[in-house]
C-alpha cells in the first residue's frame, strides 16, 4: 500500500505540476483560464485603438462607433442606403445585417451611459474616455457572452470525442491557447474590432457539427456567416463536410433539403428588414462586396499582394477579371481539402478543411486584409494539442504579418507583453509542447511518415526555425528603429509580407498534405480492421 | 526554479500590459525624486522643496533612485530635470518609471526563491502562486505606481535567513530593508528580541561577542545610509522629512484598522447625545489633515496622539515579545513578523491601507503549513486585496481589480483544497481519488490523521458574501439609490468592513501565538 502511494507520488510530481489548478475538472479549469484570459483582455483594452485621434477618419474603432450611431438613430431599412442622413462613403455600413443588429444593441447600451457618443451626425469622431471605455466593454462582453462559451462547448465536445486523449492539464493549456491567441485579443480589444462574435459562433458551429448535430451547426455558421461575411472563409469546409455526412446517410437528398430549408431560414430571418423588394435586398449585397477597394490593401501577405512585386496585376488587368481570377484560384486550391471531406468526412478532416478553406481564401481571395489572418489561425488553436509545432509557427507569423498594422496603432507594448504571453503559455512547464515522449506525437509521427516527413522534417527543423526566428527578430528591431529608404519607403513591410508569405504558402501545403494523410492513413486503417 | 520563473514571466506581461493604465501621484513623486537625486548634491536631497513631493524615504531609498536616474537620464534627461521635469507626464517618463518598477521585482523573485527553497514542491508551487501572483502587489505596485515588490524582496530575505538560522544575515538585510523604507520598522522590536535571545546567548562572553557582532552589522549599515547625512550635519533634517507627524490620524481613505471603530464611535456617542439635548460641537478639524497642534477632530472622545498610538502599537505587540522573548524559534520569525506589522496596521498613527501587504505578504510563507493557515489566509488575503479597491476610483480599473480579486480567490481556492483535499478517514478509496489521496499524504504528514479539507465556516462564507454586498451597494446601489447624497458613505462601509476581518486576523495571530508552545 505504502509503496502504491509512493509511486504515485512521484508520478504526480514529476507527471503533471499543475493538476492542482486543474483537479477540480475542465470546467473550473477553464473558469480559471477564462478569468485570466478576461484580465488580459482588459489591460490591453488600456492601449490605444486603431485611429486614435487621428482626424478625420480615424479608424475601425470610429467605423464601429459610426454604425452604433446610424443604427440607433435610422429605421433598419436606411442602414444600407446612401440618404442625407446616412453617407456612405463615411465608414458606411458593410457588413451583414447581423452586425448591424450587434451595433444597435450596443448602440443602445451606450446611449444609455453616453448619449453624446451615438448622436446623429454630432458624435462623428467623438472620442471620450467614457466612450472608449464603453466601447472596450462592448467587446468584452461579446468575448464573455459569445466566444468563451463557444470555446467551453467546443472543448468539451472535443475531450468527450476523445479526439484529444490526455491529461487534464493538456485540457488547460488547450483552452489557454485558444483564448490568449494574440492576434485575436490585439484585433478585438487593441485595434478595435468584434471578431470575438462571428469566430465565436464560428466555434460553436464546429462544435455543433462534431457533435453531430448537423442542423445546429448550420444555424451557427449561418449567423456568424451574417456577422461578418469573411467567415465564409469556412464556408468549403463546412458544405463539404455537411454534404459528405449527408451523402454517407441512407437519405441524402432529405438530409441536404433539411440543411438547405434550415440555412435559408435563417438568412431569411436575419434578413427580414430587406427582403420585401429585390433592390433592397441587393442594395445591402453590394454593400457587402466592396470590389471597388482593388484586390488587396496595404501589405497583405496573400499571393495577389506579393506577386504584386513582379506582376502589376492592377495595372495589367480591370477589377472585373481580377474578381473572376480570385475566385478561380480559391476554388482551385480549396478543391483538394473539399474533394477529401466529401468522399470521407471524418471529424479531424473537419478541422484541417476549415484550416485549409480559410487559407485558401487568405491567399487568393479578393480584398484581403491582414486581420483575415485570423481565420485560418481559428482552427488551428483548435487543433492546439495536435499541432504544437506549427500553432507556435504559425501564430508567430501571424502576428509578425500583422506588426506593421499594430504599430500603426501604437500597440507595439500590448503586441510584446501578449507574443511573450503566449510563449510562456505555449512553453509552460509540465505543459504539453514540454512533453515530447506523449501518445500523440508517435501519431504524429506516424502520419507524418508518410511522404510528408521530408518537408515538416525541414520546416520544423531547429536550425530553420532558429534562423526564420532569427531573422523576424532582426527585422522587429529595424522596423522599430530605423527609417527606410526614400526610394522604397515601405521596404520593411514588402520584406515582412515576403517572408510571411513564403510560409503561409508552406502551411497551406503542409496542412492539405496532412489532411490526405489522415484520410489515406484511416482508410489503410479501414482496411486493416477488415482483413482481421 | 523553472516554474518559479514561469510564474514571474507571466506576472511580468500583465504588468507591462498595464502599463498605461491610471497610476497615482506616487509616480510623480518618485519621478521628482529622480530629479533631486540627479539634478541636486546629496547634501541638499532633504532640504529641496521644488516641489511639495519632498524626498521622505531614508537614505537607501535615494540612492538608490539616485542610481535609476541615471538610466533616466540616458533614456529622456528632461525625466530628471528639477523644474522642466515637474509634472512630466511623457510615455519615456511613464514608461521609464513602471519597467523599473517591473525590474526591480527581480528582487522579489530572489526573496521568494530563496523562502521556499526548502519547501516540498506543491507547497512552493502555492506559496509562489500566493506571493508572485499576489493581487495586492500589482495593484499596488503596477496600477497606484510604488516599488514595493523591491522591498519585499529584501523583507523576505531577511526572515528565510532567520528562518534557516542565519540569524546575522537576517539582520543585515533587516536593517537595509529598514534604510530603504522606515514603515517596516514596526517589526523592529520583534528583530531585536528575536535576535537578542536567538543570536546573543550561550553565556556571558559569547553573548557578548555576538552581541557587538551584530551590532557592528547594523551600525555599519546605518553607517553606509546615513553617515553622508551625519557628515553634512543633516541629520535632524533628515529624520524631519522621514517623520512628518503633522499630518493627521487617518490617510486621506481611512485604512481598515481599529481607528475606524473609534471615530465612528465618536460619531455615534456625538450623535446620541445631540438627540439627547446635549450641545456638542462639531469638531471643525478632519482625521486626516489635521495638524497636531490644532484642534481635536473627535467630538467627545479623548483625542488620539502619536504617542497613544505608539503605545498602542507596542501593547499588543508585547505577547508576541514575550513569547519571542521566553522561547525565540526561527520557525516562528515569519509569523511574528506579520504579526508585528498587523499590531502596527491596526494602532499606528497615520497608517495608509497600502500597508496591509505587510501582513498578507509574510503570511503567505506559512499560509501552506495547515489548514488552519490555510483558512485563514484565504480571509485575510481577500480581505487585504480588497482594501485596496478605493486606490483605483477610476472606471477604467474597475474590471481589472474585481478580476484580479477574483482570480486571486479563485487560485486561492485551488491550491488550498488541492493541498488539504479530503478526509483520510476514507482509505478505502485511494483507488478512486488517487490525487486527493497522494497528495494528502505529502501536503501535510504531520497531522494525515485528522480530517483536514479545506472548506470555510458559514462565518468566514457570509463574511465574504459581504464583501460582495459592500461592493455592490458602494459602486451601484447607493449611487443610484441616493445620489450624490452622503459620498462618504461607500468608503467608509469598506473601511469599517475590512477592519473587521484585519481585527478577525489580528485575533486569530493573537491566539495562535499565544496558545503555541
Amino acid at each position: 500500500m505504502k509503496k502504491v502511494v509512493k509511486d504515485k507520488l512521484n508520478d504526480g510530481e514529476h507527471g503533471d505540476p499543475w493538476w492542482w489548478l486543474v483537479q477540480k475538472g475542465i470546467k473550473s479549469s477553464f473558469i480559471c483560464v477564462s478569468i485570466f484570459a478576461l484580465l488580459v483582455r482588459v489591460a490591453v483594452g488600456l492601449h490605444p485603438y486603431s485611429g486614435a485621434n487621428n482626424r478625420p477618419k480615424f479608424g475601425d474603432y470610429e467605423a464601429q462607433r459610426h454604425w452604433m450611431e446610424i443604427t440607433l438613430n435610422l429605421p433598419a431599412k436606411d442602414w444600407y442606403r446612401n440618404s442625407s442622413v446616412n453617407d456612405l462613403s463615411y465608414w458606411g455600413l458593410d457588413y451583414p445585417p447581423l452586425t448591424a443588429y450587434q451595433s444597435y444593441i450596443h448602440g443602445v447600451f451606450l446611449k444609455t451611459f453616453d448619449p453624446d457618443s451615438v448622436g446623429l451626425f454630432t458624435s462623428r469622431g467623438y472620442e471620450s474616455y467614457l466612450g472608449k471605455l464603453l466601447m472596450r466593454w462592448t467587446v468584452l462582453s461579446s468575448d464573455v457572452l459569445i466566444f468563451f462559451p463557444a470555446v467551453l462547448y467546443f472543448v468539451l465536445v472535443y475531450r468527450s470525442m476523445r479526439l484529444g486523449l490526455g491529461q487534464n492539464s493538456d485540457a488547460a493549456w488547450h483552452i489557454a491557447m485558444i483564448l490568449l491567441n494574440p492576434c485575436l485579443i490585439l484585433i478585438d480589444h487593441g485595434h478595435f474590432q468584434y471578431n470575438c462574435i462571428s469566430l465565436g459562433l464560428t466555434i460553436a458551429a464546429i462544435a455543433a457539427a462534431l457533435s453531430q448535430k448537423d442542423l445546429v451547426a448550420s444555424v451557427l455558421y449561418c449567423l456568424a456567416l451574417n456577422h461578418k461575411q469573411m467567415s465564409a472563409y469556412f464556408a468549403p469546409a463546412f458544405f463539404s463536410y455537411l454534404l459528405g455526412k449527408c451523402l454517407k446517410n441512407k437519405n441524402p437528398v432529405l438530409e441536404v433539403a433539411k440543411l438547405g430549408l434550415i440555412v435559408v431560414g435563417t438568412f431569411a430571418v436575419v434578413w427580414w428588414p430587406y427582403l420585401h423588394s429585390k433592390e433592397a435586398a441587393l442594395a445591402v449585397l453590394s454593400r457587402l462586396a466592396p470590389f471597388e477597394r482593388g484586390i488587396y490593401e496595404d501589405y497583405v501577405a496573400n499571393f495577389w499582394c506579393t506577386s504584386s512585386v513582379l506582376v502589376k496585376w492592377k495595372k495589367l488587368y480591370t477589377t472585373q477579371s481580377l474578381r473572376t481570377f480570385s475566385l478561380a484560384a480559391t476554388l482551385l486550391t480549396c478543391l483538394p481539402s473539399m474533394v477529401q471531406q466529401v468522399l470521407a468526412p471524418s471529424s479531424k478532416g473537419f478541422l484541417y478543411a476549415l484550416l485549409n478553406s480559410s487559407f485558401s481564401f487568405y491567399l487568393f481571395s479578393f480584398q484581403v486584409h491582414e486581420k483575415s489572418v485570423l481565420l485560418p489561425l481559428l482552427p488551428l488553436t483548435l487543433l492546439a494539442l495536435e499541432e504544437r509545432q506549427s500553432l507556435l509557427w504559425l501564430t508567430h507569423f501571424a502576428m509578425f504579418s500583422m506588426f506593421p498594422l499594430l504599430h500603426r496603432d501604437k500597440l507595439v507594448l500590448a503586441y510584446i507583453a501578449l507574443y511573450a504571453l503566449f510563449i510562456l503559455v505555449y512553453f509552460a512547464p509540465g505543459g504539453p509542447s514540454g512533453r515530447c515522449n506523449g501518445s500523440k506525437t508517435r501519431d504524429h509521427r506516424q502520419t507524418t511518415k508518410r511522404g510528408m516527413g521530408f518537408l515538416s522534417s525541414i520546416a520544423f527543423h531547429p536550425l530553420v526555425m532558429g534562423f526564420l526566428g532569427l531573422c523576424s527578430l532582426i527585422l522587429h528591431v529595424i522596423y522599430l528603429t530605423m527609417r527606410p529608404p526614400n526610394k522604397y519607403p515601405f521596404l520593411f513591410e514588402a520584406v515582412i509580407m515576403l517572408i510571411c508569405f513564403s510560409q503561409f504558402v508552406l502551411f497551406t501545403l503542409y496542412f492539405n498534405s496532412k489532411q490526405w494523410m489522415l484520410s489515406k492513413h484511416l482508410t489503410s486503417k479501414d482496411k486493416q480492421k477488415k482483413i482481421i | 526554479m523553472k516554474q518559479l520563473l514561469w510564474f514571474f514571466g507571466i506576472a511580468t506581461t500583465v504588468k507591462l500590459l498595464l502599463i498605461p493604465s491610471y497610476h497615482s501621484t506616487d509616480l510623480e513623486v518618485h519621478r521628482h525624486w529622480l530629479a533631486i537625486t540627479h539634478s541636486l548634491p546629496l547634501s541638499q536631497w532633504y532640504y529641496d522643496e521644488t516641489s511639495e513631493w519632498t524626498l521622505d524615504y531614508p537614505p537607501f531609498f535615494a540612492y538608490f533612485e539616485r542610481f535609476l536616474s541615471v538610466f533616466a537620464n540616458l533614456i529622456d534627461p528632461r525625466i530628471v530635470h528639477l523644474h522642466h521635469g515637474l509634472n512630466y507626464k511623457a510615455n519615456s517618463a511613464i514608461y521609464f518609471q513602471r519597467i523599473s518598477v517591473i525590474v526591480s521585482d527581480l528582487f522579489l523573485l530572489y526573496g521568494v526563491y530563496i523562502s521556499t527553497r526548502n519547501l516540498p514542491s506543491l507547497k512552493r508551487n502555492l506559496v509562489w502562486v500566493l506571493v508572485i501572483w499576489s493581487p495586492g502587489l500589482l495593484i499596488v505596485d503596477h496600477l497606484h505606481f510604488q516599488y514595493n515588490g523591491f522591498l519585499f524582496g529584501w523583507l523576505l530575505l531577511s526572515i528565510s535567513f532567520l528562518a534557516q538560522g542565519k540569524d546575522l544575515m537576517g539582520g543585515f538585510f533587516f536593517a537595509v530593508l529598514l534604510c530603504f523604507k522606515h514603515l517596516f520598522a514596526v517589526a523592529a522590536p520583534v528583530y531585536f528580541v528575536y535576535l537578542l535571545r536567538h543570536y546573543c546567548r550561550g553565556g556571558l562572553v559569547r553573548g557578548f561577542a555576538r552581541l557587538s557582532a551584530i551590532g557592528a552589522v547594523v551600525v555599519a549599515v546605518f553607517a553606509a545610509a546615513y553617515g553622508p547625512f551625519v557628515y553634512h550635519g543633516q541629520i535632524q533634517q533628515v529624520i524631519r522629512r522621514m517623520f512628518p507627524f503633522g499630518r493627521g490620524l487617518c490617510h486621506a481613505y481611512w485604512a481598515p484598522n481599529f481607528w475606524v471603530f473609534y471615530i465612528m464611535l465618536d460619531k455615534g456617542i456625538a450623535f446620541l447625545l445631540r438627540k439627547v439635548g446635549f450641545n456638542i460641537p462639531t469638531p471643525v478639524a478632519s482625521f486626516t489633515g489635521g495638524l497636531v497642534g490644532d484642534a481635536s477632530p473627535f467630538a467627545v472622545l479623548p483625542r488620539i496622539t502619536p504617542m497613544a498610538t505608539f503605545i498602542m502599537v507596542l501593547l499588543a505587540l508585547s505577547p508576541c515579545l514575550f513569547k519571542t522573548w521566553r522561547d525565540p524559534k526561527p520557525r516562528l520569525i515569519a509569523r511574528s513578523v506579520a504579526y508585528a506589522y498587523t499590531c502596527g496596521f491596526l494602532f499606528g498613527w497615520h497608517v495608509h491601507e497600502k500597508a496591509s501587504l505587510h501582513i498578507s505578504i509574510p503570511l503567505a510563507l506559512v499560509a501552506v503549513e495547515s489548514l488552519e493557515d490555510a483558512k485563514h489566509y484565504f480571509l485575510l488575503s481577500v480581505v487585504s486585496c480588497y482594501s485596496l479597491f478605493p486606490l483605483l476610483y477610476e472606471a477604467q480599473e474597475y474590471p481589472i481589480k474585481v478580476l484580479l480579486l477574483l482570480l486571486h480567490t479563485i487560485l486561492m481556492w485551488f491550491c488550498f483544497s488541492a493541498l488539504f483535499p479530503k478526509n483520510i478517514a476514507t482509505k478505502g478509496s485511494l483507488q478512486d481519488d488517487k490525487k486527493s489521496t497522494q497528495y494528502e499524504s505529502k501536503g501535510s504528514s504531520r497531522t494525515a490523521a485528522e480530517e483536514q479539507r479545506f472548506e470555510l465556516g458559514w462565518v468566514a462564507k457570509s463574511y465574504l458574501l459581504g464583501v460582495v454586498v459592500v461592493e455592490i451597494w458602494g459602486q451601484f446601489l447607493h449611487p443610484y439609490l441616493l445620489g450624490d447624497k452622503l459620498p462618504f458613505v461607500p468608503l467608509m462601509l469598506i473601511s469599517m468592513y475590512c477592519a473587521i476581518g484585519i481585527m478577525y486576523s489580528w485575533i486569530w495571530q493573537l491566539k495562535w501565538i499565544i496558545t503555541f508552545s
